[in-house]
């Protein structure tokens, strides 16, 4: 034991930030965030099965201003972690380890996340009739 | 150095203190699998239903191939939470006690609200109209 060199985990504090860990921890983050998520979607389904009134007040909560910015986030966390989510099972197969590769998909994850995230909310405004 | 006679795979099966091997890591990859077109389904569904009054959303969670899509999604869901949020608390929460406080609590209450999820979703799918 003693007198081996072993490399020391990096100390966050001090290093310097990576696109790589950078995104790992996003990954994490937005993960944590949908689980919390899950109880918005509990609410939403339960009130949709209470009766048209219970879903009514959901859904004018969700659809009020601070509603509609903490769905807007949420639609970023899922389309981030879906897509540094299949990222993560590239992986797991044994593709992409290379580092430019890695910069490359990482940079196309924070694309796609946030031209998902606008496509989305834009075809939704859109059926919606509007921003209001 | 004493030469190992067991092979990787035995290795595996069955070892570590938890008796588990890799079962949790690959839990957790088939989780992610079976998410992602569930995801993608899910949330076109929702998109296509902005705006949409109680009868038009209840009419489409209650469809038969949804509902079942939804119970899938939602079983996929809240289990690949449970195993995430797990290794998430494993790794910044140190205390043996509050370590495996918190692993109950999250296992108790994915458990909860998946099946208040699912449960919400057989109502519709079941009512007699
Ligand atoms: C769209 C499909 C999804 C895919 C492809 C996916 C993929 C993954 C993968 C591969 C991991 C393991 C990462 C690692 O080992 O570091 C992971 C972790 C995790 N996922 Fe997902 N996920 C999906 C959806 C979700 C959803 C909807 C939620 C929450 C509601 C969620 C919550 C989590 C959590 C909490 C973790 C643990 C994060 C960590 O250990 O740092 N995921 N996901």
């Amino acid at each position: 034991m003693a007198g081996v060199q072993r490399p020391l985990s990096p100390h966050l504090q001090v290093y310097r930030p990576q696109i790589s860990s950078v995104l790992s921890i996003t990954h994490r983050i937005t993960g944590a965030s949908l689980g919390f998520g899950t109880l918005l979607l509990a609410w939403w389904l339960i009130s949709a099965a209470t009766g048209a009134e219970a879903f009514a007040q959901a859904q004018g909560v969700l659809g009020s201003i601070p509603g509609r910015l903490v769905l807007f986030g949420f639609t970023w966390a899922l389309f981030y972690h879906l897509c540094n989510g299949i990222r993560h099972l590239g992986w797991d197969a044994g593709l992409g380890f290379e580092i430019p590769v890695m910069e490359r998909t990482g940079i196309a994850v924070i694309i796609f996340s946030i031209v998902l995230t606008i496509a989305a909310w834009a075809v939704g405004c859109t059926l919606a009739g509007g921003v209001a | 150095m004493t030469e190992s006679l067991r092979s990787p795979l035995g290795r595996v099966r069955g070892l570590g203190s938890a008796r588990s091997g890799t079962t949790h890591w690959w839990r957790q990859r088939l989780t992610a699998l079976a998410l992602l077109p569930l995801i993608i389904w899910f949330v076109i569904g929702l998109v296509s239903h902005v705006g949409a009054d109680h009868a038009a959303v209840v009419a489409w969670i209650a469809a038969p191939l949804n509902a079942a899509l939804l119970v899938l999604l939602l079983t996929a869901g809240f289990w690949h939470v449970q195993l995430g949020g797990r290794v998430i608390i494993e790794d910044y929460i140190h205390g043996e006690g509050l370590k495996i406080f918190s692993v109950v609590a999250l296992n108790f209450a994915t458990i909860a609200v998946g099946l208040a999820c699912v449960l919400a979703v057989l109502k519709l799918a079941l009512r007699t109209v």
